[in-house]
């Protein structure tokens, strides 16, 4: 079980670009479709608990998909799949990249993609704010509080030079407070 | 010791890290910022190699930041380190898998601070971008129209649903094409 929970995520972390996301359907076709190791119902509640939990969604459903199938051996196995090849070839490329940075050529190549990954980090911020408002049982309409929190936070870590960490702690806390007084309130 | 503090500092980024690969880098240019272990435009091309290389990009981007700061044990080190805090939660999630889905599913402590979580994690990711804006990274006023075009292509289709704009606002063809453009722009001749 070790080796073939390897094999599978080795599969799909060499051939996905894009990151965690990308990783989900190929993720789904082995592991559903192809091998049937759990069903349907059972992804879609992994994927729900990857996302929920801290960390990267890619290695939280390779460890949820190891242990459901094999134990620990099936941990081991998947995790070490589906970090080894990022692991492997962005070492590889650190190596050379750091002799070849100083090139004219590339120099060059990266002034021009300095702005554009600024570019892909900022724009998808609408796309995020669209589906964080409109998400099941939001009730974020009329409510001002929680693009209050985003600028708070913005600012918070921008201007003030907060560390996120415990911008991300305070967000936790606050909030269980503030339900914990509502659901006082409501008994 | 420098060790140590990768090993720490990536530890806290695995355990605070809701919210995907973009979040993650966020955090992780943040500590490596505020630490100087890195310049904006290191961790910016970073961003870029990791974003065209296969894996999930917090992965690529941790080993890649763990290399260039402690060599080849600075990488294992923080891939180790961004991997831990998943480990333990996911296996303790994993564990108590039927009694969690029970009492978590409506429960309103836990689903106000995953959504709560989302707004706070677009202002991290905002303040990521907004502290990226810097002459090193915007040289000129090329720069400005890449970023406004690589901008304009990322949300073309929320505006426009079609297989064309699907394709082209795809982030990997988009860094390549910057990188095209910046060879001619600013290659010497």
């Amino acid at each position: 079980m070790f080796f073939s929970l390897f094999w599978t995520y080795l599969k799909i972390g060499t051939f996905t670009l894009g990151g965690g996301y990308a990783m989900l359907p190929l993720i789904q076709r082995e592991v559903v479709d192809r091998r049937g190791w759990i069903d349907e119902q059972e992804f879609l509640n992994m994927i729900a608990l990857a996302q929920a939990a801290p960390g990267l969604i890619a290695v939280n459903s390779a460890i949820f998909i190891g242990w459901r199938v094999g134990g620990w051996k099936g941990v081991c196995g998947a995790v070490l799949g589906a970090v080894l090849p990022s692991f492997l070839i962005i070492l590889a490329i650190a190596m050379v990249f750091s002799e070849w940075k100083d090139q004219p050529a590339v120099e060059a190549a990266f002034k021009g993609i300095r702005p554009a990954v600024v570019a892909l980090i900022a724009a998808p911020l609408f796309k995020l704010a669209k589906s964080a408002l409109k998400a099941k049982g939001a009730k974020t309409k009329g409510n001002p509080w929680p693009l209050t929190i985003s600028l708070a936070a913005a600012l918070l870590i921008w201007w003030v030079g907060v560390n996120p960490v415990w911008v991300i702690f305070a967000t936790i806390v606050l909030t269980l407070i503030v339900v914990d007084i509502i659901e006082r309130r409501r008994r | 010791m420098i060790y140590w503090q990768l090993f720490y500092t990536f530890f806290k980024i695995g355990l605070f890290g809701f919210g995907g690969g973009m979040a993650i880098f966020s955090l992780i240019q943040m500590e490596v910022v505020q630490h100087g272990w890195l310049t904006p435009e290191e961790i910016v091309d970073i961003m870029a190699i990791s974003q065209v290389t296969p894996g999930p990009i917090g992965i690529n981007c941790a080993t890649y930041v763990g290399y260039t700061i402690g060599g080849f044990w600075g990488s294992v080190l923080t891939t180790f380190a961004i991997i831990l805090p998943s480990l333990i939660i996911m296996l303790s999630v994993c564990k108590a898998y039927f009694w969690l889905n029970k009492r978590f599913q409506g429960n309103p402590y836990f689903e106000q601070t995953l959504r709560m979580l989302r707004f706070t994690v677009l202002g991290l990711i905002a303040s990521a971008a907004l502290m990226l804006i810097k002459p090193t990274n915007f040289i000129d006023s090329t720069s400005w129209i890449i970023f406004a075009v690589v901008a304009i292509l990322t949300i073309s289709p929320e505006i426009l649903k079609n297989k064309v704009t699907k394709i082209i606002s795809h982030p990997i063809l988009l860094i390549l094409l910057a990188g095209v453009a910046g060879y001619f722009i600013y290659a010497p001749a």
